[in-house]
């Protein structure tokens, strides 16, 4: 059993000896949930379905309530942990001075509860566990003057983000955000869909992406035509233009490049150049089609993107040079057949891809190692995923309510939400862990 | 357009007029005859020359007259063949769903164009590749451009010089028509073109 601990713990957590800890003592519940799976079981497989059951505890102080809903919202956006509501009887009752109401969390099922405490820097935060009425972590954050509210929020997204990887063993997607194309600008969303704001100011610009610091983008803009790298809050500085089309731009893995499409009259190629800019170099040869939305595999080896080579398009995969170059979907013959849009999981298992399907087009997954095919959703017309860092979630374009918003999709349960309202939007891309 | 012509006939009908009655007061003036004066009447010379100046500057109002007024013919005539072939050169090529290829009608339209091209070397093209909304938006700028490339090189093959034809697309981006129906798409699925004309003047072809 201690053995079958110390490998759960090695196999699923990060080397953060805190969280270690703290799995380590929420142990039993895994294992015992582990003891109810059927079937043949190999090794210690982390069982989705036992989301652990976690109460966020009233907040004092003014703006309590927005600190304990905005944590508590993230926890349950998350999709791992399943966030239990108190009523107004149970919320006056939860805490016996600093520390919990143990029988009364535990009759409400929970396994841990989540203290956090207003102090002059900041925040400070405690998590207990239920089963063994002890303190599991301790942490102290400083914040800025709620006045700022992005960086505000921000701090509480994070502390969401280390709760969620205290609790699962996972790091969580709260403290991430959404570009997307509104309105002929490139906007920013917070991953709980608040503080929305437009990020640029050039005209006509599409296909925003991140540079893997989280700290610039690219878009292309297609008057004038060209490609175009902008620290958030900074200037655009153009690494690519000229005549005919520039489109969607994509940071290599490693942040020093871009790779975009491009092309006058014969066809659009994938090209590459450095992040600084210079002359660009074709990587693709597409012999006259179109070749577009490129999306790199994790390790930055791989390049997945739509081509028309075949008469329709379709997803490929080649080298980062442009060599060995595969068709990733299944050729599918048939007038209609229209793969598009694809987006590289950050695990490096999946390439998520719109699909035409009756007329409207749905999202999908399809599976690097046996090339199984998963549609994702049925209900409108849905576009354009991006994977949030977790590689569990996804943000995509959907009509399902009538006009072009976002949605986030959870892949594991299917449960979806909505991350946009308002001015239709479109051309998503989900930003790395943003940097505390 | 006819407004315009109706002004220019006018000038032409009121220069006319005014040249006639021009020439009505001319014609009874006496030319002064040189003969009596002598040589020492300095007076009768001067007026002479004055008449003479005088009868010169009329015929010479006379003369422009008549130039100005068959210019203005030959201006109306060339300001009406400016909008005719700018006209036909704007003209918007339609294209099928997801093809770049050029219908019949397509190809007939750019001989016509490709005609003024030729008999107007200064004339240049912006050709901008447009697509319906039912595809991905980034394999929609593609495609646009994919579509603009088709007209420029087709011609081209009839001899336009490259030079003179730009191709752009904007994909999805403004579409013709709203609606999601088969007509709109179908009206949206289109090259557009910008006509660069510095000179402004534009000959017919010789057909």
């Amino acid at each position: 059993m201690s053995s079958a601990l110390a490998r759960f713990t090695r196999a699923t957590l990060p080397s953060r000896r805190l969280c270690m800890l703290f799995v380590a003592a929420l142990a039993p519940v895994a294992l015992a949930a582990q003891d109810t799976t059927r079937g043949v079981r190999i090794g210690l497989a982390y069982d989705a379905g036992s989301k652990p059951g976690v109460v966020v505890l009233p907040v004092a102080g003014p703006l309590g309530d927005s600190v304990r809903a905005i944590v508590a919202r993230d926890l349950d956006f998350s999709d791992r942990i399943n966030v239990i509501a108190l009523d107004p009887a149970s919320a006056g009752a939860a805490q016996r001075g600093d520390l919990p109401n143990w029988a009364l969390l535990a009759r409400l099922g929970a396994s841990g509860a989540v203290q956090l405490t207003a102090t002059p820097a900041g925040f400070h935060l405690a998590v207990f566990n239920v089963a063994t009425r002890q303190t599991a972590l301790v942490r102290d954050y400083l914040a800025p003057p709620s006045t700022d509210t992005r960086g505000w929020r921000g701090v509480l997204h994070g502390i969401a983000d280390d709760l969620e990887e205290s609790f699962t063993g996972t790091r969580g997607i709260a403290r991430t955000r959404v570009l997307f194309e509104r309105g002929r600008r490139i906007w920013m969303v917070d991953s709980d869909g608040e503080g929305a704001m437009p990020v640029s100011e050039l005209a006509t610009p599409a296909s925003p992406a991140w540079h893997p610091s989280g700290r610039s983008i690219a878009y292309s803009t297609y008057v004038p035509s060209q490609v175009v790298v902008q620290e958030l809050g900074g200037r655009p500085r153009v690494v690519a233009s000229g005549p005919g089309v520039y489109i969607s731009p994509a940071f290599t893995p490693d942040g020093e490049g871009v790779v975009y499409a491009h092309g006058v009259d014969n066809g659009v190629d994938l090209h590459a150049v450095s992040a600084a800019g210079g002359e660009g170099r074709r990587l693709s040869v597409g012999r006259g089609s179109d070749n577009v939305s490129p999306s790199f595999s994790p390790d930055g080896r791989r390049i997945a993107f739509m081509s028309g080579r075949s008469g329709h398009p379709e997803i490929y995969t080649m080298d980062a040079d442009g060599t060995n170059v595969d068709l990733l979907t299944p050729l599918d013959l048939g007038e209609s057949a229209y793969r598009a849009a694809p987006d590289w999981s950050p695990d490096g298992r999946l390439v998520a891809f719109q699909s035409r399907i009756a007329g409207s087009f749905q999202l999908m997954t399809v599976n690097l190692r046996d090339r199984s095919l998963r549609q994702l959703t049925s209900e409108g017309r849905n576009e354009d995923p991006t994977w949030a860092p977790d590689a569990r979630h996804v943000a995509f374009v959907s009509t399902r309510t009538g006009s072009r918003q976002l949605w986030v999709l959870d892949v594991e349960s299917g449960r979806a939400r909505q991350l946009t309202r308002g001015q239709p939007v479109r051309l998503p891309a989900w930003s790395p862990r943003l940097a505390r | 357009m006819t407004a315009r012509t109706t002004a220019l006939s006018l000038v032409v009908i009121l220069s006319m007029a005014t040249s006639a009655g021009c020439r009505r007061r001319v014609e009874p003036t006496p030319v002064p005859d040189p003969a009596p004066s002598t040589v020492g009447d300095a007076r009768g010379v001067a007026d002479a020359a004055a008449a003479e100046a005088r009868a010169r500057r009329q015929a010479d109002s006379i003369a422009a007259a008549n130039r100005a007024a068959a210019a203005s013919a030959n201006t109306a005539d060339a300001q009406r063949a400016v909008a005719e072939l700018t006209a036909v050169l704007q003209q918007r090529v339609f294209f099928d769903y997801d093809r770049d290829n050029l219908r019949d009608e397509a190809a007939s339209l750019l001989d016509a164009k490709a005609a003024i091209l030729l008999a107007n070397p200064a004339v240049t093209l912006t050709i901008t590749g447009h697509t319906d909304e039912r595809g991905t938006a980034e394999y929609n700028l593609a495609l646009g451009q994919r579509r603009a490339a088709q007209v420029k090189r087709y011609l081209m093959a009839k001899g336009v010089s490259d030079r003179r034809l730009s191709t752009q697309s904007l994909g999805d981006s403004e579409p013709a028509a709203s609606g999601t129906d088969d007509g709109a798409y179908q009206q949206n699925r289109r090259a557009e073109f910008g006509v660069g004309n510095a000179g402004g003047a534009l000959v017919r072809p010789r057909s």
